[in-house]
Parts: C-alpha cells; structure tokens; sequence
C-alpha cells in the first residue's frame, strides 16, 4: 500500500526573527499563545496520517528538542516509528555531501527503513491546518515524482516575497519556478516525493557537489520529472521575519481567522504542559485577545496574545503586544506594540511603547 | 520488588447527594475547579508525595473514570513496574462479589498489596480536594511508632456532629473514635487518610472478612476493632485546605473558594502541581466586548459575553449579551446569545439556546442543568 512518511527539513531557515531567534531555530519560536511554528506543519502531517516524521535540525536545536521530547503530545511516540530528531553528527570519512544534502546522505537508514514509498517533506514557516490526504491521492493519482503543494496569495505581502512562483501546463505539470512577483500561484514549501526519486536525486546532487536539494535535485530537474501542483485554498500564513510574525499572530485576533487555523480541521497539536486555567482576579479588564493557560491577570489587556503562564499585575495595560511563557508585568506598566520573549520581568511604572511595522522585541529572560 | 508504601485510592463511590452529576460517572470522577476531575487532587498528592504505587478501587460507573486515569501519564505514574492499577472487582475460583465496604475493597485486593510487600499501606479517598504531603503523614506514624495513623483536621465545634470524631490523648494517641457524636469531645475530623502497618492491617481485614456481622468499613469496624485490641493509634494534624464535596452546595462552594485570593490551596503552583488531562485545545478567545471577573476560564473557550465569579472548563461558548454569573460550565457547554445563567452548574456538552434564563437563586442549592431537563428552562 502506498503510505506516506514525514520530514520536517529546517537546515535552510536562517535565523528570520531577529532577537526571537538568537537562542533557538525559526521552527521553534512561540506563536499564537501556545504554539511553536514547527506544530503546525508537524500537526499536518500527523493528522493526515503520517506516523513517521523526521527533523533535519542543524544548529540551536535545544529548545526545539525540549518542545518535542518523545513526540508523545503529537502521538509520535511509537514502537515502530514516531519522531526522529536528527541532529547533525556526521561521522563519515567519505563524506563529501554539503548543504541539506549532508542530512540525507548521513540519515539514508531513516528512509531505507521505512516501508513507505513517498516522502512529504516541508520547512516550517508554512501555517496552516491541513489535511495532506487529497495532496496525496493526486500525487498519486497523476503518478507524480513530485507534488508541490502551493496557495493562493490574494494579497501580497513581504513575507511573499521569498516565496516561488509556480506555472504550470494545461494538464497542472510544474514546468517552471519562478521568482514572477505578481504570479499569486506560491509554492508553499511543503511537497510530496517517491521514495525512489528522493535517493535517487540525492545521489546525483552529492556526486554533482550540489547543497540543496529542493534547488538542485528537484527545480535544475523540472523538465526531467513529473512535478505536479496540489493547491491548498484554506487558511495560510508564512511566517519569516518579525513583521510577518508579528502581524500574522495580530490576525489570529480575528475570530473568522482563529476559527480556520484552529477549528476547520483537526486541532494543532502541541507540547501539553500542566497549566490550570486562566485566573482573572477581581478588576481583571480583558476583551480582543487571545490567553493561553496558567495566565493571572489583574490588569488590563487588550488586541494581545497571551502565552502561557503570563502575569499581568494590577494597572498594568498590554494592548496589540504579545508576550510569551512565564513573562510577569507588574503593576502600573504600559506596553504597546510589544513582543516580550518568554521569561521577561518587567518592573513596576514603565512603559514601552513600539509600532506595528516595528514592534518594539524584548529578548528571552531579560529583567527590565 | 519491595515497596516502603502502597497506596490504595478509594475511587468505588457513587456520591449519591451529587444528584444529577453523579448520573453517569463516579464521584471521584466528576469534573472541579475548570480543568480537573476531582480524583486529581488525590492521585497529585500521591505523585508529589512520592507514591508511585498506587491501586484506585474502582466500582460505581467506572468509564469515565477508567478512561481519565488509564495509564497514569498525567501524575507520571505510568511506570515499568509499579505505577497505578485500576482494581475493580472481580470474579475467581471461589466466585466474587462487589466490594462490599471500604474495607473489604482493600480485602479483595491483599494479592496486589502483597506483590509489592509494604511496610505500610496508604489509604484515601478519590473524593477530597486537598493539598497533602503523605510523606509527612508516614514520618509522624515512624515518629510515634503507630500501627495506624489517622490524618485529622480542625473543623469548627458547632460543626464536629456532622463528622467522625477522633477523641485523643494530648500526644494525639486516639483512644475513641465517634462516628456523627451529638456532644462532640473533640474537634478533629477524621479525613478519611489512613496509614497502616501492613503486616497488622492484613490481619485485622482478614478477622474482618470472617465476620458476619461488620459492614467491612475501616471507620465503623477496622479502627474500632484495633482500639478494641489496645492498638498504638495516632492522629495526624493536617493544616491547610481540605473540602469533601459531598453535596452540590459543598460541590459548588469548593469551587468558588477556588477563586478566593489567599486560599491555601493553590493550583498555580510550582511546588505542589496539580496533574490532569489536557486536550490541547488553542488559547482561549476573548471577544472586544466580553467581561470577565474573578473567574477561572479554560483553553478552548470563546467568550463574547460577560462571565463573573465562575468557573469555565474547556472548549465553551459564551454567547453575545451573555451573562455568566456564579456559575460551573463543565467541558464543551454551548451558551447562546442573550441568557442568563446565575448559580448553576451546567453539565458537560448542553447546549444553552438563545434567550435562556437559569436564575438558581430560585433554589435552595445551585440548580443543575443537564440536556435532559434544559428544556424547563427554555422559554419559546
């Protein structure tokens, strides 16, 4: 039967957040109250039924690790299976691999072992809440090398810049991926691939001292291959600076928004800690926001995503920031425009203000 | 493999004055405090306090019970070796029966004890909510060389009829027991926590199980009988928060003193967590023009109207021109725009349509909503 195994591959995500990412991968920065970027595309994956998935993680992978442990909390903990972080450690004297394609060539007993025969590979700056189960059936329905899954961009924004465009032939054949900034076909990052072809590819990539697969193996060979396009139409965002992350977390504050990432489909899974819920004390002013478990407020919060186990001490006002895990703010402070990375104290009587295309970013653990 | 101590959680209970809330699932099971079942208080306790052998005795409608313990993830009692069983009774050579008393539950269960051979066996119950370090508890029964040890706590005088009373000697040695006294000689309370010294505890369950005439119950036959004998018996003070939610007013004020500001017992925190499931819902949504004060609200739920004083579990709607007010919504309640729900506890997955009024003040105790009689609060 032909089933589908998973590899989330973050070798090629620069640190994009700025203060965000100066102690851990893009993949594993925090997002809407109680996430990582990473769960998303890992939920996907799961929910559409892969019970294998692998991480090519190549620097800064301590938090990343600490978020997945097992892989219990997205039922990856297996026997058989499961989670693989895959760390470099690279040992091979006959190496002469680069790029991503030294995650390849030094983890081949991960795709050997496996009995599937395709490969959904995808980064982790792609949020969406998808099922890749009708990707599948077209990829194999068409009998494709590879199926790009790609979106529609109704509007452009920064972040879309990166991102390639996709044009295709009449009978929905990629023959080419282009950088066309007004083309709203955008690939998004995430695609299916047999087995065969992926080793194959990977070969011919190393021997050719090529050191990224996507580029080298897949894009330099669309005339070669069969590449088809699936679209996804539902709710997406790419996440790769801090505006981006910043304002795609602020549209989450929309309740059609919220309900399509979080409620169309399956739950996003994510690493359960032990919070209770959120304690609003007497004179508590809260409305437009979005809190996660473990929060005490005593003050006001308005537009602001609150991560778990935040406390927001009396008078103080949060409007349009979002401050992660464990941040206290005491009394009388103001913030606007704020991102506070986990375990930021800030003091009695100040106020920080920034701007929306700006926000004003407070690195992990300081005490201000 | 020899364990210092075995707990045995008494988890067979229906709690027949919870009416509509004990319908379908155990007592123990019901949920508490907008995240937790009430049987996590006992099974943390036992985490915290380093029992990682635990047996739950499980016998009125266990399913909702058996499916939140299961292997014990939650309290990280899903261990190699020990960790936590689900004894419910059972049949064998000799035939079997329903565990017939508290103590007889432990009875029918000497084979589990005995695998792990204890120096001292830990008895609780599933349906307290309380904060205990059972450490303690066996270092003060080592201290006083006890055969068996009774956690106790000061209840009010005027109160002490309605509980078991421990009358002791000022070194707490217990030398009656007064089971609902008229004219109380002490004010300790029984908790229902006991440690024994397994070797005499099997002894006397054994005496227990031959005699015809005992309800097989360690607070009416078991301790009497091994004061009886002249046992060295003591007290434990315990000092801190401790509620039976034996009834819906109990059930409900034990819920509402969870939103007290200094209450002792705290879920907040770090030294003493409370463990529970969690369904990884997203965060909670809170609409430009929802109110909340001084409430307890969950993940997953979507709040547009005005909650007060209550207590919210997960996955809940509160509609537009909602008010919410004194009130227990337990997992996946739907309320509509434009109701009014006013001390009540409204059971899990109702849905509440719009315009509804629950004034529970109407009664004498908060009114329980359940999708069988929503309909009498349903005005067309």
């Amino acid at each position: 039967m032909d089933s589908l195994m998973g590899l989330i591959n973050i070798e090629h995500e620069y640190d994009f957040l700025e203060e965000l990412t100066y102690f851990r991968c893009g993949s594993a920065v925090p997002f809407a109250g109680r996430y990582r970027l990473i769960d998303f595309t890992l939920s996907n994956m799961v929910n559409s039924g892969v019970g294998e998935v692998a991480i090519f993680s190549n620097r800064k992978y301590r938090s990343l690790m600490d978020h997945l442990g097992t892989g219990s909390d997205w039922e990856l903990a297996k026997r058989h299976g499961g989670l693989f972080i895959l760390p470099p450690d690279w040992n091979d004297p006959t190496d002469i691999s680069r790029g991503d394609l030294r995650h390849f060539h030094n983890n081949r007993d991960y795709f050997h072992r496996s009995k599937a025969n395709h490969v959904i590979i995808s980064g982790s700056q792609f949020i969406s809440n998808a099922r890749y189960e009708k990707a599948f059936n077209h990829h194999l329905e068409n009998d494709a090398d590879v199926t790009c899954i790609t979106t529609r961009v109704n509007q452009f924004k920064p972040e879309h810049v990166s991102q390639l465009r996709v044009e295709h032939d009449e009978d929905g054949k990629i023959h080419n991926l282009t950088n066309d900034q007004q083309n709203p076909h955008v690939f998004t990052g995430v695609y299916i691939i047999k087995k065969d072809v992926l080793m194959k590819l990977v070969d011919e990539c190393i021997a050719y001292h090529k050191d990224h697969f996507f580029f080298n193996g897949i894009k330099e060979n669309l005339h070669r291959l069969n590449v088809q396009f699936y679209r996804y139409e539902g709710y997406s965002a790419f996440v790769n600076s801090i505006e981006s992350f910043f304002r795609q977390n602020m549209n989450l504050l929309r309740p059609e928004n919220y309900k399509a990432l979080f409620f169309k489909n399956q739950f996003v899974r994510t690493k359960i800690s032990n919070e209770p819920p959120v304690k609003y004390r007497k004179g508590a002013k809260v409305s437009d926001s979005m809190l996660a478990n473990g929060s005490v407020i005593d003050g006001e919060v308005t537009g602001s995503i609150l991560f778990r186990g935040v406390k927001v001490r009396k008078g103080a006002q949060v409007k349009n920031s979002i401050i992660m895990q464990r941040c206290t703010i005491e009394e009388g402070v103001r913030l606007e425009n704020v991102i506070l990375d986990k375990d930021v104290h800030i003091s009695a009587g100040q106020t920080f203000i920034g701007s929306r295309e700006k926000p004003f970013v407070v690195a992990k653990r300081k005490n201000i | 493999m020899s364990k210092e101590c075995v707990g045995m959680l008494l988890a067979g209970g229906e709690g027949k004055r919870l009416g509509l809330l004990t319908k379908n699932l155990a007592k123990p099971a019901v949920p508490f405090g907008g995240k937790y079942r009430i049987i996590d208080f006992t099974l943390s306790n036992c985490t915290n306090s380093k029992i990682h052998t635990v047996g739950v005795l499980t016998q009125y409608s266990p399913m909702v019970l058996n499916k939140h313990i299961g292997i014990g993830k939650p309290w990280d009692l899903d261990r190699q070796h020990d960790g936590v069983s689900i004894l419910s009774p059972f049949t064998a050579q000799k035939g079997g029966s329903w565990y017939k008393g508290t103590a007889d539950a432990i009875s029918q269960n000497m084979q589990f004890i005995d695998q792990f051979d204890p120096e001292y066996v830990l008895v609780i119950s599933g349906d307290h909510i309380y904060q205990m370090n059972y450490q303690r508890l066996i270092d003060h029964h080592k201290e006083k060389q006890s055969e068996a040890t009774i956690s106790v706590i000061e209840v009010p005088w005027d109160e002490a009829s309605r509980f078991g009373i421990l009358n002791t000697k000022e070194n707490l040695e217990i030398y009656e027991f007064d089971e609902k006294p008229q004219n109380p000689k002490s004010n300790l309370a029984s908790m229902g926590i006991y440690i024994f010294n397994w070797k005499t505890l099997r002894k006397y369950l054994i005496d227990d199980e031959a005699s015809d005439s005992s309800s097989h119950d360690f607070g009416k036959d078991i301790i009497p009988a091994m004061l009886n004998d002249g046992l060295r018996l003591f007290a434990y003070r315990f000092q801190g928060y401790w509620k039976d939610v034996g009834t819906i007013k109990s059930y409900w004020e034990a819920n509402m003193d969870l939103l007290e500001e200094d209450l002792s017992l705290s879920l907040n925190s770090k030294e003493w967590r409370t463990y529970s499931h969690d369904s990884n819902y997203p965060p909670q949504f809170i609409e430009p023009n929802a109110e909340i004060d001084n409430s307890l609200v969950n993940s997953g739920c979507w709040i547009s109207g005005i909650v007060k004083n209550s207590i919210l579990f997960e996955g809940i709607d509160v509609g537009e021109n909602t008010l919410v007010k004194e009130s227990i919504l337990h997992p996946s309640v739907k309320v509509g725009n434009n109701c009014t729900i006013n001390r009540a506890i409204v059971m899990e997955k109702v849905t509440i349509p719009d315009g509804t009024v629950i004034n529970g003040e109407e009664y004498d105790e908060p009114v329980v909503v359940n999708s069988e009689n929503i309909e009498k609060f349903v005005t067309e």
